[in-house]
C-alpha cells in the first residue's frame, strides 16, 4: 500500500523557563492510505505533540520543529510550510479531532456554522451549498433531526452529540488524513462504543487515513490496523494490531499489556509500571525506560538501543533483541498471549 | 422576553424611587439653605423666601411634595437660575455632555478592543507592551493633565483644532480624546486578558485546525467569547462618561452637566440636584439592563429569563 504520510526524524523541543524540554526526540512513521495507525503511549510520552505537529497547531511562541525534520504529506514537507500554505491544508487535506467534545466547539457560534466554515473556506461553496451539505453531513454522523438541530449552539447537545458533531466537521471537505487525539477518552463508556462504530463505518465511506492517539489499549484493539507505541518522546516499538497484542518486544509495551485487565487472568491485582517517565528536561542516556525496567541490561543505561527488526511490519528498540542478549522471560500476561500467536498469524490480521 | 422586561422595569421604578427618597433626605442632612450663600437678607425676607418655596415645611410633609410633583413628571424649578425649570435647565446641559460622553464611548471601546486584541494576538512582543503602557498610562494620568496636555500641543502649538468652548462638531474632538483614554485602556486591558485565555481554548485550536486564518480565528470565533467581562465594566462607564466630567468640562470651557451639578451641590440648590441625581440614576439602571440584555445576545448559554425558552 502507499504512504500518504512519511514521518521522519521529527525532533521537537518545547523552551519553557525550565529550560529547553526535547518532547519529541527523533520519530519515524509512516501512515498507509487507508489504514488506523493507532499511537499509543502514557500521558506525556509525546502523542499529542506528534500529532498536533503534522497539522503544524504547537504554539509558536515556544515550540521548535527542529531543522531536519520531514513531515511528508504529498511530496510536501509540512515542517517546512508557510502559515498560508498550512491554511489550505488543515481541515481539507487533514483534519482532527480532539479529547473534549465539551470544550471543543465554539459555545457563541451556531453548530451548523461551525461545519460550514471549512466548507465555504475551502471549496468555495455557497452559504446554502454549505448548509445543505452540512445537514448532509449530521445525517452522516447520526445526529438526529439535523434540520432542527443545525440552528442550536453547542451547549444544547450532550457530549456524545458534540463529539459526533466535531466529527462532522472534520469530515466535511473529504480529508485524506483525519487525526483522532483521544477523541473518546471524555466520553462515557457506552458513547465510546457509540463513536468507535461511528468512524470505523465513516472510515470506509469515506476512504480516510487515520491516526488515532489513545493510552486505551481496548480501544486500539478495536480500532487500529497498526500500532506505534510511543515512550519519552519515541517510538519504541511498532507492528500490526496481533503483532503489538501477541508478541509484544519492548518491556515498556509488556508493561502496558500486563497492566491490561483481561477476562483470562484470575489475578487480583492489576499490573502497574513502577516508576515515572522520564524528565525530558534532561532526557537520560540510554534506554528512557532503563530505569523502570526490571529487565534492564548495563548497556540500557548507556547506549541507546535502535530499531531491531521483528518481521516486515514489526519493530521494537530494545537491546534484548540483540542477537547477544539473553533470553529473558516476559511477564506471565505476555506469554500467554504470545502462546496464541502462531494461530493468529495464520488467520488474516488486522481489525 | 416581554414578561421579563415588564418585570425589570417594575424593578427599575423601585430602584429609582428609593434613590429618590434617600437622595432627598441626605441632601437635607447638609447644613446650608440656599439661601444662606446670599448672606444679605435680613431674618424676615429668609422666612418669605422659605415661604414661598415650601422649605418652612416640616421635611416629611417636603418629601412628600416633592414626590407628588416627580409622579406629576415636575422636577421643580431652580434656585440658582432666575426660577428656571429644573427639566429645561438639565436639557439645556445634556446635549454637550451626552455627545462628549458617547464619542469618547465609542471611540475608547472601539479603539481599547482593538488594541487589546493586538495586545493578546501579539503576545509578549513591542506591540503588546506598547498597549500596555498606552493603558497605564491613560489609566494613571489624570485627565486634565492629558486634557492641557492636548489644548498645549494640538490646539495651540500646532493650530489643529479650536482650543475651548462648545461651538461646532470640531470643538468636540479634543474632549472626546481627552475623556475617551479612560475607556481605551480600561478596555484594552480587559480584553487583552479575555482574549489570551479564550485564544488558548481548545474550539480556537479546533477552528484553526479547520484552517481559519488567525485573522478569522481572532475576528469570527474569539472576540465574540472575549466580549462577556468587557461589557460588564464598560456599561457603568458609559454612563459616567454620558452624564457629564467636570473636569474636562471646566479644562475644555464646555457648558454640560457636570459643571452645573457641582455648582448646584455649593449652592444647596435642591431641586437641581435631585433632578441630576435621579437622570443619572436612570441612565444607570438602564445601561445595566442594556447590558444584561447584550449578554443575552452575545452568549447564546445566557438567559435573560428562567424557565422556557
Amino acid at each position: 500500500m502507499k504512504n500518504i504520510l512519511e514521518v521522519q526524524d521529527l525532533t521537537i523541543s518545547f523552551h519553557t523557563f525550565a529550560g529547553e524540554v526535547q518532547a519529541i526526540r527523533g520519530v519515524n512513521f509512516e501512515l498507509k492510505k487507508g489504514e488506523t495507525l493507532a499511537i499509543v503511549g502514557e500521558s506525556g510520552s509525546g502523542k499529542s505533540v506528534t500529532t498536533k505537529s503534522i497539522m503544524r497547531l504547537l504554539p509558536k511562541s515556544n515550540s521548535e520543529i527542529k531543522a531536519g525534520s520531514q513531515i511528508l504529506f504529498e511530496g510536501k514537507n509540512l515542517a517546512e510550510l508557510s502559515d498560508k500554505e498550512m491554511e489550505k491544508i488543515r481541515g481539507k487535506e487533514i483534519s482532527m479531532i480532539f479529547q473534549d467534545p465539551m470544550t471543543s466547539l465554539n459555545p457563541t457560534m451556531k453548530i451548523g456554522k461551525q461545519i460550514a466554515e471549512p466548507l465555504i473556506k475551502h471549496q468555495k461553496v455557497s452559504k446554502q451549498q454549505a448548509k445543505e451539505r452540512a445537514l448532509e453531513l449530521l445525517k452522516l454522523v447520526g445526529l438526529p433531526q439535523p434540520e432542527k438541530r443545525i440552528n442550536q449552539y453547542p451547549h444544547q447537545f450532550s457530549g456524545g452529540q458534540r463529539q459526533r458533531i466535531v466529527i462532522a466537521v472534520a469530515l466535511a471537505c473529504n480529508p485524506k488524513i483525519l487525526i483522532a487525539d483521544e477523541p473518546t477518552t471524555a466520553l462515557d463508556v457506552t458513547i465510546q462504543a457509540q463513536i468507535l462504530d461511528l468512524m470505523k463505518n465513516l472510515q470506509k465511506k469515506i476512504d480516510t487515513s487515520i491516526i488515532f492517539i489513545t493510552h486505551d489499549l481496548g480501544v486500539v484493539a478495536n480500532v487500529a490496523d497498526r500500532v506505534a507505541v510511543m515512550y519519552g518522546g519515541k517510538i519504541i516499538e511498532v507492528g500490526t494490531v496481533d503483532e503489538i497484542f501477541y508478541n509484544p518486544q519492548h518491556p515498556y509495551t509488556w508493561g502496558l499489556i500486563s497492566s491490561m485487565p483481561s477476562l483470562d487472568t484470575m489475578d487480583e491485582n492489576l499490573y502497574a509500571i513502577p516508576g515515572t517517565p522520564p524528565d525530558l528536561l534532561n532526557p537520560p542516556k540510554g534506554d528512557a525506560f532503563a530505569v523502570r525496567n526490571e529487565y534492564a541490561m548495563n548497556i540500557d543505561l548507556l547506549e541507546e538501543p535502535p530499531m531491531f527488526k521483528v518481521s516486515d511490519t514489526h519493530y521494537a528498540a530494545t537491546w534484548l533483541l540483540h542477537p547477544d542478549a539473553p533470553k529473558v522471560d516476559p511477564p506471565v500476561a505476555v506469554k500467554r498471549r504470545q502462546n496464541k500467536f502462531p494461530e493468529m498469524n495464520s488467520v488474516k490480521g488486522g481489525k | 422576553m416581554w414578561k421579563y422586561l415588564l418585570k425589570r422595569v417594575i424593578l427599575m421604578l423601585i430602584t429609582l424611587f428609593l434613590i429618590a427618597s434617600l437622595t432627598f433626605f441626605l441632601m437635607k442632612l447638609i447644613p446650608g439653605s440656599p439661601f444662606s450663600a446670599a448672606s444679605k437678607l435680613s431674618e424676615s425676607q429668609l422666612a418669605i423666601m422659605n415661604a414661598k418655596y415650601g422649605l418652612d415645611q416640616p421635611i416629611p410633609i417636603q418629601y412628600a411634595n416633592y414626590m407628588i410633583n416627580i409622579l406629576k413628571g415636575d422636577l421643580g424649578i431652580s434656585f440658582q437660575f432666575n426660577n428656571t425649570d429644573v427639566t429645561q435647565l438639565i436639557m439645556n446641559r445634556v446635549g454637550p455632555s451626552a455627545t462628549l460622553g458617547l464619542q469618547a464611548m465609542i471611540f475608547g471601546t472601539i479603539f481599547g478592543i482593538f488594541l487589546g486584541v493586538i495586545a493578546a494576538l501579539r503576545q509578549n512582543t513591542w506591540l503588546d507592551y506598547g498597549s500596555t503602557l498606552v493603558a497605564v498610562l491613560g489609566k494613571s494620568i489624570p485627565s486634565f493633565v492629558f486634557a492641557a496636555m492636548l489644548q498645549y500641543y494640538i490646539a495651540v502649538k500646532l493650530g489643529l483644532l479650536p482650543v475651548a468652548f462648545w461651538r461646532g462638531w470640531e470643538y468636540s474632538i479634543l474632549p472626546t480624546i481627552a475623556l475617551s483614554i479612560f475607556p481605551i485602556s480600561i478596555a484594552a486591558r480587559f480584553m487583552r486578558t479575555e482574549m489570551v485565555e479564550v485564544m488558548g481554548s481548545d474550539y480556537i485550536t479546533l477552528a484553526r485546525a479547520k484552517g481559519a486564518s488567525s485573522f478569522e480565528v481572532a475576528f469570527k470565533h474569539a472576540l465574540r467569547n472575549a466580549l462577556i467581562p468587557v461589557i460588564t465594566v464598560l456599561g457603568p462607564l458609559a454612563v459616567s462618561l454620558m452624564t457629564g466630567s467636570l473636569v474636562v468640562e471646566r479644562v475644555f470651557a464646555i457648558p454640560g452637566l457636570g459643571e452645573q451639578f457641582v455648582k448646584s451641590i455649593q449652592v444647596s440648590d435642591y431641586p437641581v440636584i435631585m433632578g441630576t441625581t435621579l437622570l443619572f440614576a436612570a441612565l444607570f439602571i438602564f445601561i445595566i439592563l442594556v447590558v444584561d440584555i447584550l449578554y443575552s445576545i452575545i452568549d447564546p448559554r445566557i438567559r435573560l429569563s428562567g424557565g422556557k425558552n
